[in-house]
């Protein structure tokens, strides 16, 4: 089994073609960047919106409930019937499962900065606005970029059953294989959409750890103001 | 009424719905069950907690799809055997319980640990009489998480065949009969809230300590611990787990 598995692998012509390993790779990544970016318009401005002034909390938890308990097979074939569409049903149920991890990251994110910190920064004189952007925000990075490799992570493994509904991606091994009685092909399905879901989870993390934030790994400083504090810091020693 | 859902419920509805609950139900209890143990055990131990962390968050990458259809080819099951799914999501419950035991054992105060090893208690005798108690109300609420998801994770086997009530998906997009769908998922999602009512009524049962008793009572202390542990991201999912009004 896996080595007829490492054969297909093996073989340059599956990899090209519109039908190749590297097309449904692509179709599977346009699908998954796709519903996690119109996810993200919809969950990060109302996280943002719910973390900063602390209203709606209960909507946020409510929400991410239900919809973790929504069938996403259920919601796609349901689509599939109402709308005459071919992508859009699969790419409404992967937004559907990819908006609660994301909001939930936002939500949490800012609602669990420091409060001393924000109220520092307002007494410094910064606007709501700036207080946002330039201090909860940032703090808020490691969780808000965690919330997006949660929903990664579901919508990359979900995203196989937009084959079911005849589209591409990677899924199509998986249910053509099936239908053939072709287990090295279903093998393939599999193997590479795990692989693909190894890569993507393993880049996030990468990032959750270069936005923590004080580390100074990723810090935009402003050299005039990095001049200054370090010539204040000479003066007093 | 005329639901489609009524009208076949003894023939095309009630043994799907069957089907669903033990489909559910056995991986949740039996991931659970494996996972307090081991949780227990490498709680304490650093590398072997991290080692545990890395071999959970990869089971929780594999696709579960690609999971349902690779486990007959790895342990020889037949393709429609029902065990490929329970065996599936029970890996899926053993890897996050696993971490959720973690971080309930994290959420009970050192200062609590070592008043009990003053009096006298042996290492063994206070994980089980205070360590796991107040450790409760946090593997509670990551069960009914993972018990949500699993409830809603069993219908994406009704693709190659298995899966109880996502079987009335597969029909209903073949037949081209949208009420099937719907009857479907209404009866996951009124599924998924019995499971998740349940198991917050016997996290309760379990901690008749917790005066006032209130979810959001609790879920403002998880909150406030997840502030105060560095790092407890899953906490604070806890903390804004299902149920909390």
């Amino acid at each position: 089994m896996f080595a007829d598995f490492a054969a297909y692998l093996a073989d340059g012509a599956n990899w090209v073609g519109p039908n190749g390993i590297t097309t449904r790779v692509l179709q599977h990544l346009y699908y998954t960047v796709l519903a996690l970016g119109i996810g993200a318009l919809i969950a990060v401005p109302a996280g943002m919106v719910i973390g900063h002034t602390g209203r709606g909390e209960g909507l946020v938890v409510g929400l991410a409930n239900t919809m973790r308990a929504l069938p996403s097979l259920g919601l796609m074939t349901l689509l599939v019937l109402l709308i005459p569409s071919t992508l859009i049903p699969p790419i409404t149920a992967l937004v559907a499962l990819a908006v609660p991890p994301l909001l939930a990251g936002v939500y949490a994110g800012i609602a669990n900065v420091d409060r001393t910190v924000v109220d520092a920064a307002r007494a410094m004189g910064m606007s709501p606005w700036q207080v946002l952007w330039r201090v909860e925000v940032p703090n808020a990075m490691p969780l808000i970029i965690g919330g997006l490799r949660g929903a990664t992570l579901q919508v990359v493994a979900t995203a196989t059953i937009a084959a079911f509904v005849n589209l591409g991606g990677l899924g199509r091994y998986i249910f053509d294989g099936l239908a053939l009685y072709d287990y090295t092909r279903v093998l393939v399905g599999a193997v590479l959409v795990t692989a693909l879901a190894l890569v993507l989870d393993g880049l996030l993390a990468l990032l959750v750890r270069l936005v923590q934030p004080g580390t100074g790994r990723l810090a935009l400083r402003d050299p005039a103001l990095q001049e200054a504090i370090d010539e204040r810091a000479a003066v007093a020693r | 009424m005329d639901l489609w859902g009524i009208r076949n419920w003894s023939t095309a509805v009630q043994p799907y719905l069957v089907e669903h609950i033990y489909l559910a139900v056995i991986p949740t209890v039996v991931g659970v069950i494996l996972a307090v143990p081991i949780g227990l055990a490498l709680h304490g131990r650093p590398a072997a907690r991290s080692v545990a962390v890395v071999v959970s968050s990869a089971i929780f990458t594999i696709p579960s799809l690609a999971l349902f259809v690779v486990l007959p080819g790895l342990i020889g099951t037949q393709v429609l055997d029902p065990l490929n799914v329970i065996i599936a999501l029970s890996l899926y419950t053993l890897a996050l319980s696993v971490r959720n035991t973690f971080e309930a054992l994290d959420a009970v105060p050192q200062v609590t640990r070592e008043a009990a090893e003053a009096i006298g208690y042996s290492r063994l005798g206070r994980t089980a009489a205070v360590d796991l108690p107040l450790a409760v109300p946090v593997l509670t609420a990551g069960t009914r998480v993972v018990a949500v998801t699993n409830v809603s994770m069993v219908s994406v086997g009704a693709v190659i065949g298995i899966g109880g009530l996502g079987q009335l998906f597969t029909s209903g997009y073949q037949r081209n009969f949208p009420e099937q769908i719907l009857t479907g998922m209404v009866l996951i999602l009124i599924l998924a809230i019995i499971f998740d009512r349940l198991i917050a009524l016997l996290g309760r049962a379990l901690t008749p300590w917790i005066r006032g008793s209130s979810m959001a009572s609790s879920q403002r202390r998880l909150r406030r611990l997840a502030r105060e542990i560095p790092g407890s991201a899953s906490l604070r999912e806890a903390a804004d787990a299902p149920g909390g009004r």
